[in-house]
């Protein structure tokens, strides 16, 4: 019984300082010292806060570059999405992570991919199959995946063009500039970052 | 860049292990540290409001002392996870967690597993996250190192006792657990992991659309989750999510936060035994055994899907299925090894889109469960292999083993023989069960044999406290909430108890001088038939459920 209130008395003060004293001080400290990250990086665009740069986000606008498959749309959704249809079901299910994680011998799979297929090269005349990077066509583990690969992004840049009406010449260049390499050169793949990517290019739309 | 970025995260995790190892073996023999002047005065303030008296245990003291802390801090828990949306701290309005999900989420965190059958995101409110999720991550880890500590005590020591547990978890605590979650954390928020007690937050995107960001105190029950190889997630997507996860660096640091303690506990058992020979031999048996793994791992990735290539995607970046760009396929399969051989049970890539035989590494090395393992109880497992092999060799020759200058003799060869057999008992006989009811089919998600690996998988990480999971797998039902809780709950007392005994028995024992006739246990002859060993008991055990799972399906897609 003595050992009973002993492991009692030990559970709660461990509980308190492990569950409560220590992530509060972590957010007091963080939210000091750090507090743009701490807060989700959010990033602005004209003064307001359009999405936090570390997300994906679902792009559909031909004049922008398009992220990876997502399970979860990226928690992007219209405000129609949100009202319950006549099952009481909503198209938006609220914030969510992951993927469908589909198995390599699910046809369900092959469906997808071949249908985003036909669709990408359709809206992207001159791409061959053989050149389209498979990350583009994938889902991303998260569903909020914000990069795609540099080349993911060079296939894309004949199409945006056309749609935006800016040169190839200029998105090549902004394709290089958030082209981020390895961790020291080492750690990692190298990426870009869409979200970013995109909003230099609302910025020469404007 | 594949190859180097592997060797260098493996290189810097080996440079670690001698001096954290000498610290580690601080901390459990109670010998003097720099930190010392405020760490005891914090530690003496515990003791005095938990009423802890600083007297030695015996095994079954011990035993008791794990168990009642284990239970009662259990039920807590779960009040905490029926009472959330009553409780203070709840920005996004969380429901109270249903009983037979908090049932499983209770004993999959006490029991340092971190299976999930909820996401974070829908499933848990802030305080949810911090006192039951963060606490249970501290305190389970805590609870498994202070095992191995008695454990190790055991093994070395001449007396009956093997320390106190409540004085190991506080020192654990104070000393080992919460100043590397202090900095891991600082680092992350730093990198960009959220640590805030805001609501999510909604942004109007650029093309006019609506954005639901997902935010909380990610961060300080990130680095934890890492450093006590726990492995839930604060978000559904996991170390996958880039709040979790967001950078080449975060993801470094989370796999060294998860090599760290184990690798220096052998290190530091070499250091108490006052022989490291001996524990690099151990040693360098699970590091062989990662070191198969691996390239098996990340050369099934990089070979990409075959049918995703007959249907004309070009698989030469390998299968990007369920992985994220800035990781890719080297990032992806090292993190896999690592948290499947460290029993973390985190991810940064979706394991059940993982090709046939990358799915069947991450299986095999919880099927074996004595790879570095969780906070101890790798370890601990490893030695009850290391005891069998002494046997086995010792039948051969026909000569009472020995191990460590103790005689085994039946005591221990027969509870050591339970420990070895509940893990394949409690993962086939469930699987089995999950395969005849309807309850059990449902929720397989994959077709094929895929859904036999996602079944298997399930009860072998449950089994092994990894966590990770084919999550595909419909589990949030009754069904597979309850069997697992059983699981996981079998998974980690039954071989902490049975293998405290058998120290206990051995400690008693007088040591026996070596002699011409003794059988090395510290030379690499040794090392290889304990992988034998292991090699062969796994395939012996598990060859029939993985050749009807994952090498099935790898036939049936190269076809």
């Amino acid at each position: 019984m003595k050992t009973f209130f002993r492991a009692l008395r030990l559970s709660l003060i461990l509980l308190v300082s492990c569950g409560l004293l220590y992530p509060l001080a972590m957010t007091g400290v963080s939210q000091v010292i750090f507090p743009r990250q701490a807060g989700g990086s959010i990033v602005g665009y004209q003064g307001k806060p359009v999405g936090s740069e570390l997300l994906g986000q679902k792009f559909t606008d031909m004049r922008f570059f398009h992220g990876r498959v997502s399970a979860v749309n990226y928690n992007t959704y219209a405000k129609e999405d949100t009202v319950p249809d006549k099952d009481g079901k909503t198209a938006y299910g609220g914030v969510a992570s992951g993927s469908a994680n589909l198995a390599p011998s699910n046809p369900a799979l092959m469906e997808r991919v071949q249908q985003d297929l036909a669709e990408f090269l359709q809206t992207h005349p001159g791409v061959k199959k053989a050149e389209i990077p498979a990350d583009l066509l994938t889902s991303s583990g998260s569903g909020l995946d914000p990069h795609i690969s540099p080349e993911a992004a060079r296939i894309q840049i004949p199409a945006v063009s056309r749609a935006s009406g800016i040169s190839t010449a200029k998105l090549e260049k902004l394709v290089s500039k958030h082209t981020k390499g390895r961790y020291l050169g080492i750690f990692g793949e190298p990426n870009v970052n869409v979200l970013k990517l995109n909003l230099e290019i609302a910025e020469l739309l404007k | 860049m594949d190859w180097p970025q592997i060797l260098a995260t493996l290189g810097i995790a080996m440079l670690l292990v001698i001096p954290t190892g000498k610290y580690i073996c601080r901390v459990i023999n109670g010998s003097k540290t720099c930190f010392d002047p405020v760490l005891d005065r914090i530690d003496g303030f515990i003791y005095k409001v938990s009423g802890i008296k600083q007297a030695e245990m015996d095994w079954k003291q011990y035993v008791i002392a794990l168990l009642l802390t284990n239970l009662v801090m259990t039920l807590l828990v779960y009040l905490v996870f029926r009472m959330q949306h009553l409780l203070f701290l709840n920005p996004n309005s969380i429901k109270a967690m249903e009983p037979s999900l908090a049932f499983n989420t209770a004993i999959s965190f006490i029991t340092n597993t971190n299976l999930q059958d909820y996401s974070g995101e829908w499933g848990l409110s802030y305080v949810s996250q911090m006192v039951a999720i963060t606490f249970l991550m501290f305190t389970s880890a805590a609870t498994g190192f202070a095992a191995a500590a008695a454990f190790i005590r055991g093994m070395v020591g001449k007396s009956k006792t093997l320390g106190n547990f409540f004085v190991d978890v506080t020192r654990l605590t104070t000393r080992i657990f919460m100043p590397l979650a202090i900095i891991v954390t600082l680092i992350l928020v730093w990198q960009g992991v959220p640590q805030t007690l805001a609501p999510n937050q909604t942004v109007t995107t650029i093309e006019g659309k609506l954005q639901d960001i997902p935010l909380g105190p990610v961060a300080s029950l990130v680095s934890i989750k890492h450093l006590g190889t726990n492995g839930g997630g604060f978000f559904g997507g996991n170390s996958a999510h880039p709040f979790e996860n967001p950078t080449p660096l975060t993801n470094l640091l989370q796999i060294l936060s998860m090599l760290l303690l184990p690798t220096s506990l052998v290190y530091a058992f070499g250091l108490m035994l006052n022989d490291k020979k001996q524990a690099w031999t151990i040693f360098a048996a699970m590091a062989l055994l990662l070191a198969m793994a691996l390239p098996a791992c990340y050369f099934a990735e990089k070979m990409g899907n075959p049918l995703l290539a007959k249907s004309g995607l070009s698989q030469t970046m390998g299968n990007m299925e369920g992985k994220e760009v800035r990781f890719g396929i080297a990032e992806s399969a090292l993190f896999t090894t690592v948290t499947t051989a460290c029993t973390t049970g985190s991810v940064n890539n979706m394991h059940d889109s993982l090709t046939p035989l990358g799915g069947l590494t991450a299986l095999w090395q919880m099927m074996i469960n004595v790879v570095f393992g969780g906070k101890g109880v790798g370890f601990m497992n490893m030695m009850m292999y290391a005891i069998l092999t002494v046997f086995l060799c010792g039948l051969m020759v026909g000569r009472t083993p020995e191990f460590l200058g103790k005689k085994i003799e039946g005591r221990e060869i027969k509870l050591i023989a339970i420990a070895i057999l509940v893990h394949p008992f409690v993962i086939l006989i469930s699987s089995m069960i999950a395969l005849l009811t309807p309850a059990g089919l449902a929720g397989i998600s994959n077709p094929g044999f895929h859904g036999l690996s996602q079944v298997i998988y399930q009860f072998t990480s449950a089994a092994a406290n990894n966590g990770s999971g084919f999550e595909g797998l419909a589990d949030n039902t009754a069904f597979w909430n309850i069997s697992a809780g059983l699981v996981m709950f079998s998974g980690r007392y039954i071989s902490i108890i049975a293998l405290l005994a058998v120290v206990s028995s051995l400690a008693v024992k007088k040591a026996v001088p070596v002699s011409i006739g003794t059988f090395r246990t510290d030379n690499p002859l040794f090392m290889g038939v304990l992988c034998a060993v292991v090699i062969i008991i796994g395939a012996l055990t598990f060859f029939p459920a993985i050749a009807l799972g994952p090498i099935a399906e790898h036939l049936t897609l190269w076809r």
